[in-house]
């Protein structure tokens, strides 16, 4: 897990058994927290397969962070991938999508410059 | 279960299903001879996920299980067949188990539906208290 | 007769004039295709059939599905595969092997004995005629196919229109399979160039049906989840109509009537997207 300015970067490179994904889960929430990031980008390029169960940890993820005050951004998703979600009938409901990591850091941006306090 | 066995029994690899690591090397295993059999990417994709989705469910709701996977080969055509049994508790009612949305167990309820449109040929059969058997086969275009 | 003594008088009859008869065959089937294949090949290619024949008879009786006739087969097949790929119709191709009959056909002073010889070879021929056509259908289906494969790969230009926007343009009639190829074409498209907006643009689409429509949906929502978004142009009024009458909701889908207004859209809200830091004010 990497921080850039006030993101947390989470890019996922192996084949996720469940346990691991729940972990993840509890440790992002738990970073979000201590660090005060006000976004989160997960990286899924390198994931082959999205199951229901993944899916769903990504639209929790996203729930929770946005309940502690951080937007989360997931990008890279292959084509593949995405085909197979919409035929599984998971809409990811909610979770904000770019095609790149720039891309989805500039999502966060704009959502900070938006924010009337921040300087 | 020994109902219908789709896949011949000369060409198929078992795999026991009873942890988290399990369930991945399915995946891989049925990825592996997805590859093998030249299905397209986009076709891979949805055969791995389908079988996440019911190596997840023979772990979670039959208690374990076993996963045998193999080529399969009709009217000059190859596919990759996949069959999930279990000892569970079977599902009392097949048709509200392939709805979407229905679920016995704290998921999205997509699982069996799910698979079930993510591949060419799907059969269920179960038995309440005798376990459940899922297959599924995938042709290569 | 039993069936052995029938084989053995049919191979007499064909062997003792094979020369006059085999060209009677050729004869007779060069007619019906009229030039359109040369002599000498045709010659070539019925004799080592009749060959093939006389020694299935010989070896194996009257089944044509048993070993003695293998080379019948093989020859049968290569026949009407070379045919289908020429062109030629079922019938010309059948009528190369039931010519066969003629040959042999009794006369008013053929014995009783060879007339239910004939009899016997006439059955096999139009079961030899009935394996002909159906090597002819197999192929041709092949070739469909074949360029239904061609077609599909032809007909689906994915192109960049501008920095960020790709379009496809969809000509023709749209089946379930290919709308599935157009669709894995277009996001991998938005992958390979970097492109977050999409057009589809089915001016060239003369109907759709329930399918295609929902193929269409779906690729919407698939390159939404990839963090792009796409818009549909060119929806012809009929198809519209279809649409609504189908009961399938677009929902928030941008549609645009043509594509320089669907790319007009697609610029502008690529720009609203790119605010870089110290941009506009």
């Amino acid at each position: 897990m990497l921080k850039i300015g006030d993101v947390l970067l989470v890019s996922i490179q192996v084949e996720l058994e469940d346990q691991v994904v729940l972990e993840l889960q509890d440790d992002l929430a738990a970073r979000i927290v201590d660090s005060g990031a006000s976004g989160v980008v997960i990286d899924i390029t390198a994931v082959e397969i999205v199951d229901s169960f993944v899916g769903r940890m990504l639209a929790t993820t996203a729930a929770i962070s946005r309940m502690l005050d951080a937007q989360t951004v997931v990008v890279g998703m292959r084509p593949a991938v995405a085909i197979t979600l919409v035929e599984l009938g998971l809409s990811l409901g909610g979770v904000r999508t770019a095609l790149t990591l720039e891309k989805g850091l500039e999502i966060l941006a704009r959502r900070d410059d938006s924010r009337p306090a921040q300087l | 279960m020994s109902g219908l066995a789709p896949v011949p029994d000369a060409e198929h690899e078992s795999v026991p299903i009873g942890s988290n690591d399990d369930v991945v090397r399915a995946r891989q295993l049925v990825r592996a001879l997805a590859q093998q059999c030249k299905l397209s990417l986009v076709d891979q994709t949805k055969l791995v996920t389908a079988a996440s989705e019911l190596a997840r469910n023979t772990l979670v709701y039959g208690g374990g299980g076993v996963m045998r996977v193999g080529l399969v080969h009709r009217d000059g055509r190859v596919g990759v067949t996949a069959v999930f049994e279990d000892s569970g508790p079977g599902i009392p009612d097949v048709d509200q188990a392939l709805t979407d949305g229905w679920t016995s167990g704290g998921g999205l309820g997509l699982g069996l539906s799910g698979a079930r449109r993510l591949v060419d040929d799907f059969t269920l059969q179960t038995e309440v208290g005798g376990g459940t058997q899922v297959a599924i086969t995938k042709w290569a275009r | 007769m039993p069936e052995q003594d029938t084989c053995t008088r049919l191979v007499e009859l064909l062997t003792a004039e094979q020369e006059s008869l085999g060209a009677a065959w050729v004869e007779a089937v060069s007619r019906t295709l009229r030039g359109r294949i040369s002599l000498a090949e045709l010659d070539r290619e019925l004799r080592e059939l009749y060959a093939a024949l006389v020694e299935g008879l010989r070896g194996g009786g009257l089944d044509w599905r048993g070993d003695a006739f293998g080379e019948v087969r093989a020859l049968l097949a290569e026949l009407s595969r070379t045919r289908a790929r020429q062109g030629f119709t079922p019938t010309e191709t059948a009528t190369s092997v039931l010519a066969g009959k003629d040959v042999l056909a009794p006369s008013e002073d053929t014995s009783a004995g060879d007339v239910r010889a004939y009899l016997h070879l006439s059955k096999l021929i139009d079961a030899l005629g009935l394996f002909t056509l159906e090597v002819y259908a197999k192929t041709r289906e092949e070739i469909i196919s074949a360029q239904a494969e061609q077609l599909m790969e032809l007909s689906t230009p994915v192109v960049k229109l501008w920095e960020g926007v790709v379009a496809v343009p969809l000509v023709g009639t749209l089946d379930s399979a290919r709308t599935q190829v157009v669709m894995e074409k277009l996001l991998q498209a938005l992958v390979d160039t970097g492109s977050d907006q999409a057009i589809i643009d089915i001016t060239g689409v003369p109907a759709v049906d329930t399918e295609v429509a929902q193929h269409l949906l779906k690729t919407v929502v698939a390159a939404r989840l990839m963090g792009a978004e796409c818009i549909i142009s060119g929806i012809r009024p009929q198809i519209a109509q279809t649409i609504v009458a189908l009961g399938i909701q677009f929902g928030d889908i941008v549609t645009k009537s043509s594509l320089a207004d669907a790319l007009k859209h697609a610029l502008r809200r690529g720009d609203a997207a790119v605010v870089r830091p110290g941009g506009r004010a």
